[in-house]
């Protein structure tokens, strides 16, 4: 085992390294100025534009700049952002919490809604439930999720005034300095009355945005999953035994029939951060996903790179430990690669 | 599965009854804006977002009535003008206290005329050692040519500024109330210097203005608190957020339900529907700005007059106001705005005739299919609301008189760089005035700035730019206004580019929201504002 | 990936009617295919189907609503744009644009795929590693982050896009094909060839692809879904087509403007992506339940 998690720990080692170098190149070949993007119509002069080339360490050789950049980021240090001279890590960090926060919510609600509901559609296999289930899990898997939020925003916000709109708590009522970025916890440790249900009530329509996708996903996963361990030779037998319906699903089938179901969560999560950047655009979300977007806009390299390097390390990790729990649950699994 | 649905529906409602039911105690006045400010230091900025945000904490030597462009005192109370114009003494006030507790910072004096020293010098001095800091990058203070008009800027004690120009200019008491130079304090600077985060001067502000600064999130919100002891028109509310809400749907949505009283550039397409309620209320006014479509005049066909003219004709100038800036526009025929002085309301305006465009062509000896690009703006303007819908128009428009226009764009910097240097056949651009002098508009069309410049018709006329500079050197209101509208009949005449429009800036705020001022240069200012 | 294929279980009646036997069971397929190929037809045919150009104005029609609803005008069918193009005809010409990225970035990455998949697998050792870790690369960055990044590199236009979706989907047929090539390695007819000195390129494409093809055909359904999604996304962001071509999300973001004036300019691209997506991912999953018996209907 422990064998087994250090190859696939030096196995990303390279990819890391291309990973750096890829970035570091690829940004450099989108056309446009880091200097020149942020004037307006006055322009810049050349003189001018010298200078700050100079000064950001622009006019050394694409090479040199890159080993700079390895050299500092050996030594922990991402850079400062060009557009808001402030660390890229610092910045990072601020943001993705939010992030987090969000995406967490969107995978529970997947999870949560997505499991009994693939179970319950194998369970009462060609019923109305199983054919609208899957009939919804199509449309859900096919959503086109930028459109989706527009219209979610459209109906349940605007037309019947259910959530609000977009923000993460109503600054109206509540302030309070963010402890841990995460503003279910921060409002709840903040002693404001109320804050914690707002900041959930502002939660919840990004999180359906984000989650439809997986959410559909895991409840066609579940329910596939579900019918082929319902037909095996085991779940015959504790049929057979005589054990209840509940004790047979719950205890016996479930068990077996999650472990493709993980790694399809762990799959989505990657997919996960593909559609946090959309969601993040459509509802005001501060998160990274709208942070790098607007990075490529502002050509602010340092800040691209860091967090091109930071998300995706972030899902070489999760795929990493997908696999290892998945190694975990199934023993007969221990060779991928 | 039911249940949980169930709770999750009841959860939900259960939030929306409580989050109904909370109510404020102190004012707050909630500001939607459109983005995160590049940084607090307004010096180091160039976007109305980054200004706005910076702008409840700084005062300047002089200040912009708010809601006009007249100058008044504001951090000198008042200044004598000597040496034929050449040197400025500014007499500072007195007992101007800076912002305490902002980041651990309690400033123990004054405001004094070091603060001010240290202001200009930062942006002006290489050797000073805030220069560098954050990147050193003061566009405005260069943009405004000020390292050209300063000689010197000195103290003569504590309360007394001398700054001493390199030739005659007024204007200069008219920059000086923008926001670049805006007075940080000095003692805060060595503060953090000492501290070892230079670094911080730029993103936690302390300065003198209405509000006090209490933190910043990146892309969610500003907050400000309001300053007791301000010395000049004070804050009505107590505390002051900034929502940063880039979405424009998003923005009025909140706006419509109370969690904002006032929303930053609402949508065109949504004007309609915050006239038609009750709750909000709409205010207007025409901006300092104007977009126009050049033609490059190096290019042929576009070296001759009949050429341009004609193209001047084949676009329909209205359907573009109603369908592009959906009424937020008046269409343009001077490249000044009416609301500026020497406008010439004589000079005739083209109109939309695309039989007699095809019979100028044909005159000019130009076969048609002809083939041009045709480059429109890839990013929204305070002149421009959508180049490409506006693009999309022109090309149907021209497809009608034989011409074929292919539509190019490139990234924002790469647009205004390539167009200077004379790359594309026309395209589309803009310009927001600076400072309300016409001058700023006008010497877009001279010929020092047809060289690789500003002037992107590379359009060089000899009667129009002698008047241009003649009108540059004279005191006088009325010749200049003279000159000025010659100016604008030859162009008119020339016609290097097509006027498109002047746009109209809307604010919408909640009804409740009283005192806010309208400002001709877009800005947002937030002092004498009240919530009830 | 599956080590059954179709040849072991061809019916006497031919392997296409089996496939069509097992396909016609699943009603939501069929009806997908249905759909389908009526989108597929609009499409061909846009030129005859649609009402009118789809870039021709209507100056002084324009944002009409769809002619049932209220100031409808029955010249236009589903109301016009904001610059008064008719609606139906932009949507019907929209269709051949998504059809168009959907299957050139489903050829693009299936062809590559298969080569670089067949690489892999075949000649192993470096290239194999190298190939997976360039694999590994390209799906540790969030697709459309790199879609977006590439798009901004090469400049926004159609093709462009088709490329970047092409990058950023290619790690699936690679790694699926390398796979199941690897799987088909050990079989005992494969040895057979190779003892009967089959060259080694005649090995690949002749003798191991055709085995690797039903999983291969699946993905690239729901590929073709997929990529029109995606590159929709693109066109939402700004960075898709250019203008006036009629792609479903580049309207859909031109128009977001209107959202609460004029809704409907809004929501009816959104709709045509929703449905063709739809109809595609139906048929995909009634392909793959006819072509990979382990997840057939049981």
């Amino acid at each position: 085992m422990i064998k087994f998690i250090l190859r696939r720990l030096l196995l990303t080692i390279p990819t890391f390294i291309a990973l750096m170098f890829v970035t570091f190149i690829a940004i450099r070949l989108v056309p446009g100025d880091p200097v020149e993007v942020r004037t307006g119509e006055h322009g810049i002069s050349p003189e001018r534009l010298a200078y700050f080339r100079h000064e950001l360490g622009l006019d050394q050789p694409v090479w040199k700049q890159f080993f700079d950049y390895v050299w500092h980021l050996l030594h922990g240090d991402f850079g400062v952002s060009l557009s808001s001279n402030e660390k890229v890590l610092t910045e990072f960090l601020s943001l993705f919490p939010a992030t987090l926060e969000l995406s967490i919510a969107g995978i529970l609600f997947a999870v949560l809604l997505g499991i009994p509901a693939g179970v319950f559609a194998a369970v009462k296999r060609g019923s109305w439930f199983d054919h609208t289930l899957m009939g919804a899990a199509v449309a859900g898997f096919s959503m086109p999720i930028f459109w989706w939020g527009l219209l979610l925003i459209m109906l349940v916000s605007e037309g019947w005034h259910l959530t609000p709109v977009s923000g993460r708590i109503d600054m109206i009522n509540f302030y309070f300095e963010p402890t841990t970025g995460f503003m279910l916890i921060d409002s709840l440790m903040s002693d404001q009355k109320g804050a914690f249900l707002s900041a959930l009530h502002h939660l919840v329509l990004p999180m359906i945005v984000l989650g439809t996708v997986p959410l559909a996903v895991i409840a066609r996963m579940t329910r596939s999953s579900m019918l082929e361990v319902l037909s095996e030779d085991y779940v015959r037998t504790a049929r057979a035994k005589g054990l209840s319906e509940f004790r047979v699903i719950s205890l016996h089938a479930l068990r077996n029939a999650l472990i493709p179901v993980v790694t399809v969560v762990g799959l989505q999560v990657g997919g996960l951060l593909a559609g946090a950047v959309l969601t993040e655009t459509i509802f005001s979300w501060p998160g990274v996903g709208k942070w790098l977007i607007e990075s490529i806009g502002r050509r602010d390299y340092p800040a691209l790179q860091g967090g091109i390097l930071l998300i995706s390390s972030l899902v070489i990790v999760i795929n990493l430990l997908v696999d290892l729990l998945y190694g975990a649950i199934n023993p007969r699994i221990r060779h991928g690669g | 599965m039911f249940k949980l649905s169930l709770k999750l529906a009841a959860s939900v409602g259960l939030v929306a009854m409580l989050v109904g039911a909370t109510a404020a105690s102190a004012k707050t006045l909630v500001y939607c804006s459109e983005g995160s400010p590049e940084s607090f230091t307004p010096a180091m900025n160039g976007t109305g977002t980054s200004f706005d945000a910076d702008r409840p904490v700084f005062d300047k030597l002089t200040a912009f009535e708010r809601g006009g462009t007249n100058v008044g005192p504001g951090l000198a109370t008042s200044w004598d003008v000597t040496d034929g114009g050449k040197t400025l003494t500014f007499h500072l006030r007195k007992g101007v206290k800076f912002h305490s507790g902002v980041n651990g910072f309690k400033p123990t004096r004054d405001f004094n005329a070091d603060d001010v020293l240290f202001s200009f010098n930062r942006q002006w001095k290489p050797d000073h050692p805030y220069f560098k800091v954050s990147g050193g990058k003061y566009d405005y203070f260069n943009d405004m040519d000020m390292p050209a008009l300063l000689d010197t800027i000195e103290k003569t004690d504590d309360y007394t500024i001398v700054m001493k120009l390199k030739e005659p200019n007024m204007p200069i008491l008219a920059n000086l109330a923008m926001d670049f130079a805006s007075i940080h304090s000095a003692e805060y600077a060595d503060f953090l210097m000492k501290a070892g985060k230079p670094e911080q001067f730029d993103q936690i502000p302390v300065g003198t203005g209405p509000f006090i600064f209490v933190t910043y999130q990146k892309d969610a919100m500003i907050r400000f608190k309001k300053n007791a002891d301000y010395f000049g028109e004070k804050a009505l509310v107590d505390d002051l957020v900034f929502a940063i809400t880039p979405d424009p749907t998003a923005r009025l949505a909140k706006l419509k339900a109370g969690e904002c009283h006032f929303a930053i550039a609402p949508r065109p397409a949504d004007l309609e529907e915050i006239k038609k309620d009750k709750s909000l209320s709409l205010i207007s006014q025409s901006g300092l700005n104007v977009s126009y479509w050049a033609f490059n005049t190096e290019k042929p066909p576009f070296d001759k007059k009949e050429v341009r003219q004609a193209f001047n004709m084949a676009i329909d100038h209205d359907a573009i106001i109603k369908e592009v800036f959906l009424g937020s526009g008046t269409s343009a025929k001077n490249l000044i705005p009416p609301t500026l002085w020497s406008y010439n309301d004589k000079v005739p305006s083209y109109s939309f005739n695309p039989e007699k465009a095809k019979a100028l062509l044909a005159s000019a000896g130009v076969t048609t299919p002809l083939d041009i690009d045709l480059w429109y703006l890839p990013v929204q303007r305070p002149y421009n609301p959508n180049g490409k819908r506006m693009a999309e128009m022109m090309q149907a428009d021209l497809a009608k008189i034989g011409v074929n226009a292919k539509l190019v764009t490139y990234e924002w910097g790469e647009y205004r760089k390539r167009m200077q240097k004379g790359e594309h056949m026309t395209g589309q651009l803009g310009w927001t005035g600076d400072n309300g002098d016409p001058d700023n508009f006008f010497f877009l069309r001279g010929c020092a700035a047809s060289k690789g410049g500003l002037n992107v018709t590379k359009w060089c006329n000899k009667e129009y730019d002698d008047r241009l500079n003649k009108a540059k050197s004279l005191s006088d209101i009325k010749e200049r206004t003279k000159l000025y509208e010659e100016m604008q009949v030859i162009e008119q005449e020339e016609a290097p580019d097509m006027k498109i429009a002047h746009s109209i800036v809307f604010e919408a705020m909640r009804a409740e929201v009283s005192g806010y001022k309208q400002s001709p240069f877009g800005s947002h200012e937030f002092q004498g504002v009240d919530v009830k | 990936m599956a080590a059954e294929t179709v040849t072991h279980q061809a019916a006497p009646a031919g392997p296409l009617s089996a496939f069509w036997n097992a396909f016609s069971q699943n009603r939501g397929a069929v009806g997908g295919l249905v759909i389908l190929l009526i989108i597929i037809f609009l499409a061909i045919f846009a030129d005859w189907v649609a009402p009118y150009s789809a870039t021709e104005q209507f100056r002084g029609m324009t944002k009409l609503p769809p002619y049932w609803a209220q100031g409808g005008d029955p010249r236009f069918w589903l109301g016009t744009d904001a610059l008064g193009r008719d609606m139906i005809s932009r949507l019907i010409y929209g269709a051949r644009i998504s059809l168009f990225i959907g299957l050139s970035v489903m050829t693009v990455s299936v062809i590559v795929g298969i080569v670089l998949g067949l690489l892999a697998a075949f000649v192993g050792g470096a290239v194999d590693s190298i190939l997976m870790r360039i694999m590994d690369l390209i799906m540790s960055i969030p697709s459309l982050v790199l879609a977006i990044l590439v798009v901004s590199i090469l400049g926004p236009s159609l093709t462009n896009t088709i490329v970047a979706v092409s990058v950023v989907y290619l790690p699936n047929y690679v790694r699926l094909v390398r796979g199941s090539a690897l799987a088909e390695f050990g079989k005992d007819y494969i040895i057979a060839a190779k003892v009967a000195g089959v060259g080694p390129i005649r090995l690949m494409f002749v003798t191991v692809l055709p085995n690797c093809l039903a999983p291969l055909i699946v993905q690239a359904a729901l590929g073709v879904s997929n990529a029109i999604l995606e590159a929709a996304a693109l066109g939402f962001l700004g960075l898709g087509a250019q203008p006036p071509t009629p792609e479903w999300g580049a309207m859909l973001a031109d128009a977001r403007e209107f959202i609460r004036s004029n809704p409907w300019i809004v929501t009816l691209p959104g709709l045509a992506i929703l449905v063709s997506v739809v109809s595609i991912n139906l048929f995909g999953d009634g392909l793959r339940d006819a072509l990979d018996p382990k997840l057939r209907r049981s």
